[in-house]
């Protein structure tokens, strides 16, 4: 991700007309919901066990985007969760760093002063997170303040309502926009998918949102349920794979909300294995967006270890 | 910031997670379960039941001879006596009896199936031994209202059922067979297949420990011989066989001239047709399941792929890629798609059916997967460039090969789709509900799956056209093999 992606991409060329982005979202599939539920049942009964679950659960340490997106979110609060984020077992140095810290725009220069050096990233929701309705302009001004004060990381949430209302072109203009404004950030596209609600809407989206030049794309704000779910993934990983057969660009996923045992982050984790295969297994291309996930990877790795399970008062909460 | 320093994906893996055996245990020979007990076979002979996945003997089974079936059937008459008129509340009592017991030791069943026919054990686990339940605890439910069944008529049972079942889906097959006859009242003498029949014991233990009374369900083990002395035998009111075609057709000319009621649901070579507007990536998962659940050791496995030539090219892409990432290996590693072929005479089928896709010229895809060294295993393999005239197109494999072919239009799929001898069932994928009445309409099978295969339900009616058989097992019309007086 050194270099910045694309601005244009090759799946529509320089000049993008609403008919041929209409035509390159028609040609998405229809999707099976009943189906769906089905892949991911039979996904679900994977057994992970020993050093595979070890592997797995660090890994899940390694892709969490430990977040906090509060009204009531202070200066200490950020700067507390800077510090689980670095090294989220204070008494196991081997526990490695998160992948990201993910805040709100005012938050940025506090997480970013205090995530200096970490190899941590500041990802910074904008664009007028979570609702999204506001006009372009604030949404890049929001996204460039929280850039110049340091983020590496912008999730920007979609216009869900002029995608519902059939304006793709919307959409797919504002997305550009704001990868412009990115430049070299890594772009986190929300589609909140509890809003757009069915798979037809949430595969199609995904292809927009990826053909404007996201570098991940994800399900949810969190402030919407429901948030994310295994089926909901599996179906923008399949978008995922299809994207990736017609232009050789590797997209990232990221589920967020609603994740909160380590059993679930695992299956997952199978999820993108099955779907997507090693090249994914990687906090370069998945991610998840969690609070209180962190914790309880953290005491299932102590459990995988030891063999035994440790209070939940012997991690810290932040 | 993260990027300043890439990480590489590293390998996922899953190490193996194997299923327990302890729960099982067993003898190291066993007789025939007849009128209750296990007795010494009269024919002195045995066979050795093995592990196809390791190659390893498992245990010692009754041969079932003329003298043996004898034995079985009388038990059955006798029990019969009483067992057919007990009321149907009564009979119900013990059925669901045993759905509860089948439930409480799925596990060991599950284990034990895979141990003895080589199927995966998370299909064991999560298809076959809750359908077996499900099977019981349905016809449970109708021993009481056979006359709510088909008002107007009083039904009565046959008597004495000769039930040969085979060995891709043991315990399911016998509950398909058991269920049904036990809740019309109706006693039996099942032959389980001779590859796998030890699921068929443990469950003859069983109605003991749910004081089923003795002779209502006989279990005799046995080959070809064995069965064909049960088809033979004067004193059995109704065959029902599932199986090869071959063998049915040798059954219905044995039965032929004979007062006895016979239900075949033989082979297939089921048509899965996939049109342009289908959920791709859905219908991948509907072929892949279709072809090689349980290895393809399926009579109603979707083994013809029908794809609208608009889509073919990216449709076998997806589908070669997913082929790679089917797991196979240990049946009891709870992550194995693909198990063991049931013996070396499968094997060999397969083997020799490939070989003449091969030499007819149709394209080979295997994806590189190691199988294990010993026991019987076979890579899921699909051809491409198949032709109506191939063999591969025409015959039953049985196996996990799936033979691909295209057409333009809808009328060319059903065409296409019906140009075989059999006509068990069929799958259909594509968005347009009407396409898919307009199909199910025409298509020649039992049963049509419609964005989804594989499906089964006790409640639901299973059986075949032309050389797929006759008679349906599942739901209401299950019953009606197994009642006398009722119009059919």
């Amino acid at each position: 991700m050194s270099t910045p992606a694309p601005l244009t991409l090759p799946v529509l060329g320089t000049h993008v007309t609403p008919q041929a982005l209409n035509a390159y979202l028609e040609a998405t599939p229809p999707v099976d919901e009943v189906a769906v539920h089905e892949r991911v049942a039979s996904l679900a009964t994977r057994s992970i066990k020993r050093e595979s679950k070890l592997h797995a659960l660090e890994l899940a340490v390694r892709m969490t985007d430990l977040t906090t997106l509060e009204g009531k979110d202070t200066p200490g609060k950020v700067r507390q969760l800077a510090s689980k984020a670095r090294r989220p077992d204070p008494t196991d140095p081997s526990i490695p760093p998160v992948a990201a810290l993910c805040i709100y725009p005012a938050m940025v220069p506090v997480a970013a002063e205090a995530l200096r050096g970490s190899g941590v990233a500041v990802a910074a929701v904008a664009t007028y997170f979570p609702s999204g309705q506001a006009p372009l302009e604030v949404k890049l001004a929001d996204t460039r303040a929280a850039l110049a004060a340091g983020a590496d990381e912008i999730d920007m949430v979609i216009d869900r309502g002029a995608f519902l209302a059939g304006d793709y072109m919307k959409v797919y203009e504002e997305i550009v926009a704001v990868r412009e404004a990115c430049g070299s950030a890594h772009l986190k596209v929300i589609l909140e998918t509890g809003e757009l609600v069915t798979f037809d809407n949430v595969r199609k989206a995904s292809m927009l949102a990826m053909a404007a030049g996201a570098d991940f794309i994800k399900t949810s704000t969190g402030k919407v349920g429901p948030a994310a779910t295994r089926p909901v993934t599996l179906v923008m990983l399949e978008a995922i794979r299809d994207f990736a057969e017609l232009t050789g660009i590797g997209v990232g996923m990221k589920p967020a909300g609603g994740i909160r045992t380590a059993k679930d982050a695992i299956r997952y984790l199978v999820l993108v294995y099955e779907t997507l295969g090693t090249a994914w297994m990687t906090p370069d291309r998945f991610r998840f967006g969690a609070s209180s996930l962190l914790n309880d990877l953290l005491m299932q790795i102590r459990w995988v270890r030891t063999g035994a399970y440790q209070s939940p008062d012997y991690f810290t909460k932040d | 910031m993260a990027d300043a320093h890439p990480v590489e994906p590293v390998e996922f893996t899953y190490v193996p997670s194997r299923e327990a055996t302890d729960l099982v245990s067993l003898r190291d020979r066993y007789g025939l379960w007849i009128d209750g007990k296990f007795r010494a076979p009269a024919s002195k002979r045995f066979l050795t039941t093995v592990n196809p996945a390791t190659e390893e003997p498992l245990a010692e089974v009754a041969e079932g001879g003329e003298r043996d079936v004898d034995r079985a059937v009388r038990a059955a008459r006798r029990a019969f006596e009483t067992w057919g008129r007990l009321p149907g509340k009564e009979r119900a009592k013990y059925l669901y009896r045993i759905a509860r017991m089948l439930q409480e030791r799925a596990r060991e069943f599950a284990v034990l199936e895979t141990l003895d026919g080589g199927k995966p054990i998370k299909e064991a686990r999560d298809v076959d031994l809750p359908l077996v339940a499900a099977h019981f605890f349905y016809y449970a439910g109708w021993a009481d209202k056979l006359e709510y069944a088909f008002p107007g008529v009083r039904p009565a049972p046959l008597g004495v059922a000769g039930q040969i079942i085979p060995w891709n889906f043991p315990m399911l097959m016998l509950a398909w067979k058991v269920a049904p006859a036990l809740a019309a009242g109706n006693t039996v003498v099942l032959k389980p297949a001779e590859t796998t029949p030890l699921t068929a014991l443990a469950f003859a233990q069983l109605t003991a420990e749910a004081d089923l009374p003795p002779g209502v369900v006989n279990i005799v083990t046995g080959a070809g011989e064995t069965g064909a002395a049960l088809v033979r035998h004067p004193g059995v009111d109704k065959i029902a066989f599932t199986g090869s075609t071959a063998v049915g057709k040798l059954i219905q000319k044995a039965v032929a001239g004979t007062p006895k009621r016979l239900t075949l649901e033989l082979g297939g070579k089921a048509p899965h047709v996939i049109f342009e507007d289908a959920p791709v990536d859905q219908a991948i998962e509907g072929v892949i399941n279709g072809i090689f659940f349980n290895q393809g050791h399926v009579c109603c496995a979707g083994s013809r792929l029908f794809v609208q030539e608009s889509i073919a090219d990216r449709f076998v892409d997806k589908l070669k890629r997913r082929l790679s990432t089917l797991r196979v290996g240990d049946p009891l590693d709870k992550n194995t798609d693909i198990g063991a072929i049931n013996s070396p005479e499968q094997l060999d089928k397969i083997t020799e059916l490939v070989e003449s896709g091969i030499e007819e010229g149709a394209e080979i895809y295997q994806p590189a997967c190691r199988l294990p060294d010993r026991g019987y295993f076979f890579a899921p393999t699909l051809f491409t460039g198949v032709s109506q005239s191939h063999r591969i197109a025409q015959e039953e494999i049985f196996g996990p090969v799936l033979s691909i072919m295209t057409f333009r239009t809808p009328d060319e799929a059903v065409e296409k789709a019906n140009n075989t001898p059999y006509g068990l069932s069929a799958g259909v994928w594509t968005t347009k509900g009407s396409r898919i009445l307009w199909m199910a309409d025409r298509l020649k099978a039992g049963v049509v799956w419609a964005n989804t295969y594989n499906k089964f339900d006790p409640a639901s009616p299973f059986g075949g056209y032309q050389e797929s058989g006759f008679g349906r097992e599942g739901g209401r019309h299950g019953l009606l093999p197994y009642l006398e007086g009722v119009p059919r």
